[in-house]
């Protein structure tokens, strides 16, 4: 074998090594839900302060979109404020800033829902970001995870999560839960299944001082 | 059908156990010969194998240890004449510097010489003629008898001597105040010729000890035609010393390279965006990356032009003009290279201050705050990378010189390193083999003390036949000389 063709071996294993890399945009996309219903609003800041963090993590290239949950959340209108980041980190920089005026004006602005209607926000997630084409894709339930629909609301469908990354953060006791615990338990467990049926991953995050896990 | 059902050949497993004994040690027994061929051939064949394997392996081990020494003596040799180039070059310099003045030297110590002579000649001793009418007193002082006259006479002759005789002191000092002046004059001529002399000293030195380094260098040239193994040893030293000293300067430059990556890395982002990935990297890190191999190639090829380094021959091939031209070239793009790594840095700093900025601002701290923490130091830093920025690109042009040596002492390193792994090789076969063969003969002894029962039987009925055999030979002898006594 001429020094030639071993060359040119060598050649196509590194070839063939570097097809199984990944080649495209290493991006994330966050959406995050944000309950309005009823008393929910008391907790609008510690979804702020989730924002922010979420904010600070977040990368150029990366997407991210804050929506609020009420009576009817499968709709564009429901959506806050959205973003893709710029390629170029000094106008991402920018486009952070303005992201987090905006939801400051939010959360002085916002008034409580009759319903929550957390499934339509979810398939409005799973539309956006699957729109949006990102590598890694979160959404995040800033909820206490009790839906309530409104009547004709047909909120009975499955949920097609499979390389998605729910996160549940902030599952406030209710009243209820603290008369029977049980309550809370099956609505947490619950939540899990319908996530994890539809082949996504699902996690719970009520200590907000270690929100890390959700960009881990 | 498991290997209970097998096994137990009656209900009884003592039994059963004890049946499959014997019948093994009776399979083995009347196998016995045919068995130990079998080991004792199989081992030969084995055994066999190993060794002309291993004497393979030795013959290419050898062959490469030839084309080793062949490779090293070459490189020697080649070292050794741009070392001798280089010494001769030296001698051109000074001959062309020092000795293309030696004419103007001789001329000149021929005319301080000239000026000395003249000097010394004029500072000859001339001893002052006595009047030639001293010649007259004797004549008078011959004049007989007490004559006052004659006594008047030679009184006025001592008066005009002595008179005579101080004008001719005064004549004499003056000449001798001449001389001294002249010979005065001569002072700064011997110092000047002794100067010459000193410097033409000096050259013919350097050039002495130039022709003693160019005498050892040819000696050791002569060496390596000559192929002598004390040169090959030393060029094999010398090569493995080499290939370590380079190997830890080039890990010192990739350390450098590494913190010049950094440093552009993220700002690159800035040009070409920083979310896309090739080949699993992310697209700014590639660009940074480039930027920095370009750098590398250009202080290669400037290296070159330079003629410091002979890894590209095509450039060392090159007239000088186009030589010269093509250094300015490479010089010109490294220093462009030089000046965005500067200002990338300098967006590097502007970069980070601001992404500080946001999360502060995000995560609760105000934004003046930290501006107003930051800035009074900032600018250190600032000019720091930018600086590092500039220099590092010109630190690792010099990468060439322990790339080159590096290459070219790792064909000696990996040839005596593929010469150590075949003797291994060629090591082990033989000791393989042997272990095969007299494990054999173990193989053969433990056979023989599985089936010792039988054997033990064996014995002892030969050795019964043998007495048998033996006292019907005696009976027979006995039976023989009695019929011949009888007849």
């Amino acid at each position: 074998m001429s020094f030639r063709k071993f060359i040119l071996i060598l050649f196509a294993f590194f070839l063939l090594s570097c097809s199984e890399q990944p080649t495209g945009p290493n991006n994330q996309g966050v959406y995050m839900l944000v309950d309005t219903s009823g008393t929910y609003t008391k907790e609008l800041l510690q979804a702020q302060k989730i924002i922010n963090f979420t904010l600070s993590k977040l990368n150029p290239g990366d997407t991210f979109a804050v929506a609020r949950v009420d009576t009817g959340s499968f709709s564009e209108k429901d959506i806050v404020y959205k973003q893709f980041f710029d390629d170029r980190p000094s106008m991402t920089n920018k486009q952070k800033r303005k992201f987090r005026d905006v939801i400051d004006k939010f959360i002085k602005t916002a008034k409580p829902s009759s319903y929550t209607d957390i499934t339509g926000g979810i398939l409005q997630a799973i539309e956006y970001l699957n729109e949006a084409g990102t590598r890694k894709k979160t959404i995040l339930i800033f909820s206490d995870l009790k839906e309530e629909l409104k009547k004709g609301f047909v909120r009975d469908i499955p949920l097609q999560l499979t390389g998605y990354q729910v996160i549940a953060v902030n599952v406030t006791k209710l009243r209820s839960d603290n008369i029977d615990p049980r309550e809370y338990l099956d609505r947490l467990e619950a939540w899990e299944l319908r996530v994890q049926t539809g082949e996504g991953e699902w996690k719970v995050i009520n200590d907000l001082s270690r929100l890390e896990p959700i960009f881990n | 059908m498991s290997f209970n059902d097998i096994f137990l050949i009656v209900p009884n497993p003592f039994l059963a156990g004890l049946i499959w004994v014997v019948g093994i040690v009776a399979i083995m027994y009347f196998a016995r010969s045919p068995a130990h061929l079998a080991i004792i051939s199989v081992s030969r064949v084995i055994h066999n194998a190993m060794r002309l394997t291993s004497r393979a392996v030795m013959g290419a081990e050898d062959r490469l240890n030839q084309r080793n020494r062949e490779v090293l003596l070459e490189q020697g040799r080649e070292a050794v004449e741009r070392i001798i180039e280089r010494e001769f070059d030296r001698v051109d310099g000074t001959v062309r510097r020092d000795l293309s003045e030696y004419p103007a030297l001789h001329r000149q110590l021929s005319e301080e010489i000239t000026i000395i002579d003249d000097d010394y000649k004029e500072s000859t001793e001339v001893p002052p003629e006595p009047p030639a009418w001293v010649k007259a007193v004797d004549a008078v002082a011959k004049i007989p008898g007490k004559d006052p006259m004659v006594a008047s006479i030679l009184e006025d002759i001592h008066i005009s001597m002595v008179k005579a005789n101080t004008q001719a002191i005064e004549a004499y000092r003056k000449s001798s105040h001449k001389r001294h002046e002249h010979l005065k004059t001569m002072m700064p001529h011997w110092r000047k010729v002794k100067s010459v002399l000193g410097q033409v000293d000096k050259n013919v030195t350097s050039l002495l000890a130039r022709s003693t380094t160019i005498d050892r260098h040819m000696e050791e040239y002569e060496n390596i035609i000559s192929k002598t193994d004390r040169a090959v040893r030393s060029l094999s030293s010398s090569s493995l010393t080499q290939f370590f000293i380079s190997l830890l300067v080039l890990a010192i430059a990739i350390g450098g390279a590494f913190i010049n990556f950094n440093l552009i890395a993220r700002p690159m982002a800035e040009m070409v965006g920083g979310t896309s990935e090739i080949m699993g990297f992310a697209i700014n890190n590639i660009a940074a990356m480039v930027i920095i191999l370009v750098e590398l190639a250009m202080g290669l090829f400037l290296m070159e032009t330079l003629r410091i380094t002979r890894l590209f021959p095509v450039i060392g091939a090159l007239n000088d003009k186009v030589r010269l031209r093509l250094v300015w070239v490479f010089f010109s793009i490294l220093l462009f290279l030089a000046l965005v790594e500067a200002g990338l840095a300098f967006m590097r700093e502007m970069l980070m201050e601001d992404d500080s900025k946001v999360v502060a601002a995000l995560t609760g701290t105000t934004e003046g705050g930290y501006a107003d923490a930051t800035n009074s130091y900032l600018w250190i830093t600032t000019v720091a990378q930018m600086g590092m920025g500039f220099v590092l690109p010109f630190a690792l042009m010099f990468v060439a010189i322990p790339l080159e040596t590096f290459v070219h002492s790792m064909r000696t390193v990996f040839g005596l390193m593929g010469v150590g792994t075949l003797r291994a090789i060629a090591w082990i076969l033989r000791l393989i083999g042997n272990v095969v063969r007299f494990f054999s003969n173990s193989l053969v002894q433990i056979y023989d003390l599985i089936i010792f029962g039988p054997l033990w039987i064996e014995r002892i009925i030969k050795s019964k036949h043998a007495k048998d055999d033996a006292a019907t030979d005696a009976s027979s002898v006995f039976l023989k000389k009695g019929a011949s006594n009888e007849l």
